[in-house]
């Protein structure tokens, strides 16, 4: 007899972690992993595997679950995925393997984001499984940027055999992981752990390295690196171009979430970074950045924190469990509304002007095109504003590297299947080469691009 | 956690002025490449934020690179207080930013405001060296806060130094003498103006007048400090532009102060509270 329903994952009631940093699902008990796992039909075909970027076994590791093998069925897991217990909690599963799941043709599908979360936190009580790291080859990869793009393909070529040193520009590791996301949705100690794992692997990172200022790719090549992986992500804040948006009260996401995630201004005064949030706060965007926004100054005290988004709800980019949640914390909808100027008052912000949308046809995004109806411009007050509608490339290496392809966006050009960039012996993969994405996207781009750089390192040592 | 740890110690540290210190902090790969024009993102500690501060002068062979720091916050205040030579500093970035632009250009003359004067030295001495005319022009509020006064001249053609109390003998603002020269009609091809803003802005607002092309050095407040958070957005020319990646230096006839200053007091608020929580802690520390 099959159950119908996904085992529900407790988490904590939104009336209380509205006003707290703490993560919100709990996770599964032992119990309560092997429950959901004995939903798993076993099929044949395991279309979920197909649907994972990096191809993790997970009928495998979910039978391990089922029978209580914990410690191999994390092993099995991070044999594909050097971050489990972020992906588990980050991955879009509906749309990836889940969205696939011979079960959810009829029933819900297996909850496998949650399974893979459960034995990536099973093994942070237990003992660490550190992967197998294969006998030294002699050759040495820079990766530039310790995001999830750039720690992934760390990862696997580590485990092949080779000396990576991973260069980061911030003060920290982890990328999007740790300045991006929230505490309540990936708390930083996961993250930290994730890293030591591959610190344990004998990956180098060295954190406060500006490449493009301290030293070029070029350079890094001529200084003994037989290959380079770019994976610097998509870190420039895009603005809306309309009046008013340097007054104080306006933020980036990117400002905003750094200030509080990787800088702990959460805990201002006790740590030295500030952050502001008033009473009413609008947060324009409808991706998970924009709901880890508008969430994230909720929990700062904003009294009404309001989404403001052009398109309409089906259009909303953001993963379901995330607008979910933002609703179910007291998040507002301002649908198919788009912000035309901020005003401002001594300088800062005190309202904004919006115009109300209609949906027209479909555009290139193969989204209901958003068309302004005239005369519905209204303006609300409010006391900070957050522009969270997407990252362009990072400039640094691209405005740095002599003869790197880019595109007109500015992103590096790059061969999705193996990460070549018009540029021997220089890979890149992530945002920086498609744009704003997702985790797994870009770790199944590092991933792919160490299996390259593999074979281009063996391929130069004939 | 989370990768290696730089180890950014202090090789010597001295005092320039009241609140105002000179660190020369190991750093060598920034040593290494830094030009003038470029700055640091540093931090003291784990719980510290990410302070930016202009390059004042690098030393290849020792790894050495020389910041001033004015204490006028909690952070810059804990620096003066509690870190010596010989001990360690947590994080050092850099460089970041564009390097100045120096070239041949004839007769320049660079100001310098309070602090301003650090960041502006460098780019005396390498104008110098690239063989213009360098009149420099160097001010504080009162004497004591004046520094660098002999690494200046050692760099100009000719030095005017001022006070806004006269406590040095020569009483008046940098855009006094600046008028005075410009007004003389010597034929000066650009001007370097840095310092607090509004001494950048009446700076701007006199070489406008003669049409000299003007360069500021823009302080805004940032995080990263390499295009990320969008903070230190300036508005030049009507373009927003990124102090830390497109500038720090920008034309300052089209700079809008206005907004700068807005913006660079946004957390004054926060900033107060920090120091007066601070201070009270150090009391407290002190009585124990």
């Amino acid at each position: 007899m099959i159950v119908e329903k996904q085992t529900p994952m407790r988490e904590q009631a939104p009336d209380v972690r509205g006003r707290n940093f703490d993560e919100v699902p709990f996770g599964y008990s032992e119990d309560e992993a092997v429950f959901e796992a004995e939903r798993c039909l076993q099929c044949k075909a395991a279309p979920c595997v197909g649907g994972c970027p990096v191809g993790i076994d997970i009928p495998g590791f979910i039978e391990d679950v089922k029978h209580r093998r914990f410690a191999e069925a994390i092993a099995r897991i991070k044999r594909d995925n050097a971050l489990p217990a972020v992906c588990g909690r980050v991955c879009p599963q509906e749309n990836q393997c889940q969205g696939v799941c011979a079960l959810g043709v009829r029933f819900e599908p297996v909850a496998i984001g949650r399974l893979e979360r459960f034995c990536a936190d099973w093994e942070a009580e237990h003992e660490p499984c550190c992967p197998d790291v294969g006998p030294d080859t002699g050759k040495r990869v820079a990766v530039i940027g310790a995001g999830p793009a750039g720690l992934t393909a760390a990862g696997e070529l580590r485990k092949l055999g080779h000396a990576v040193t991973v260069f980061e520009l911030l003060h920290e590791a982890g990328g999007v992981l740790m300045y991006g996301i929230p505490e309540f949705r990936l708390p930083k100690a996961i993250v930290r752990r994730e890293i030591d794992t591959l610190c344990r692997m004998g990956v180098v990172i060295e954190v406060n390295k500006v490449v493009g200022r301290v030293c070029t790719v070029d350079e890094l090549l001529a200084s003994g690196y037989d290959a380079v992986f770019i994976g610097t992500g998509a870190g420039l804040p895009r603005f809306l171009g309309i009046p008013g948006e340097n007054l104080n009260g306006v933020y980036s996401a990117n400002e905003f979430l750094t200030r509080t995630n990787l800088m702990s201004a959460y805990r201002f005064p006790e740590y030295d970074t500030p952050i502001k949030v008033g009473k009413r706060v609008v947060t324009v965007g409808g991706g998970n950045v924009a709901m880890d926004s508008s969430r994230t100054a909720l929990r700062l005290g904003a009294k009404e924190s309001i989404i403001v988004y052009r398109r309409g709800e089906e259009e909303i980019p953001a993963r379901a469990e995330e607008v979910h949640h933002a609703r179910e914390e007291g998040i507002q909808f301002r649908l198919l509304t788009d912000p035309i100027e901020f005003i401002g008052e001594d300088g800062r912000l005190r309202a904004v002007r919006c115009l109300r949308m209609d949906l027209g046809a479909p555009d290139e995004s193969g989204r209901r095109r958003p068309v302004p109806i005239e005369g519905s411009e209204f303006e609300f007050e409010i006391d900070n504003a957050i522009i969270a509608i997407g990252n362009g490339p990072h400039p640094l290496i691209p405005q740095t590297t002599k003869d790197l392809d880019l595109n007109r966006r500015g992103n590096i050009v790059a061969d999705p299947e193996t990460g070549q960039t018009s540029k021997a012996g220089v890979f890149a993969g992530g945002d920086i080469v498609t744009g704003a994405a997702t985790v797994i996207e870009a770790m199944g781009a590092g991933k792919r691009a160490a299996a390259a750089i593999d074979a281009f390192l063996k391929g130069s040592a004939r | 956690m989370g990768g290696v740890e730089g180890v950014y110690k202090i090789l010597k540290k001295r005092t320039l002025g009241p609140e105002i210190r000179e660190y020369v902090v190991e750093a060598p790969d920034v040593a290494r490449v830094a030009k003038a024009g470029q700055f640091i993102v540093l931090r003291l500690h784990e719980r510290g934020e990410r302070i930016p501060l202009t390059i004042v002068e690098c030393d290849p062979q020792s790894g050495g690179v020389t910041l001033v720091v004015q204490e006028v916050g909690k952070s810059t205040r804990e620096m003066g207080d509690r870190f010596h030579e010989g001990d360690t500093i947590l994080d050092l970035a850099g460089p970041l930013g564009e390097p100045s632009e120096i070239e041949s250009y004839g007769t320049v003359v660079c100001v310098g405001g309070g602090l301003g004067i650090a960041p502006l030295y460098p780019i005396a001495r390498d104008l110098k060296r690239a063989g213009n005319t360098v009149i420099g022009i160097i001010g504080a509020r009162s004497e004591e806060l004046l520094f660098y006064e002999d690494r200046m001249s050692a760099v100009c053609d000719e030095l005017r130094v001022m006070t806004d109390d006269g406590s040095n003998g020569n009483k008046g603002f940098v855009s006094d003498p600046l008028r005075e020269i410009l007004a003389s009609g010597r034929e000066v091809e650009r001007v370097w103006a840095i310092g607090p803003a509004i001494m950048m802005k009446v700076c701007s607002e006199v070489t406008r007048e003669f049409g000299v092309p003007t360069i500021v050095s823009l302080n805004s407040v940032m995080i990263d400090g390499t295009g990320m958070c969008g903070g230190c957005r300036v508005n030049v020319g009507g373009v927003a532009k990124f102090a830390c990646v497109d500038g720090p230096e920008f034309d300052g006839h089209r700079v809008d102060f206005d907004l700068l200053m807005l913006r660079q007091g946004y957390y004054a608020e926060e900033e107060a509270c920090a120091l007066e929580r601070y201070v009270k802690g150090s009391a407290e520390g002190a009585a124990t």
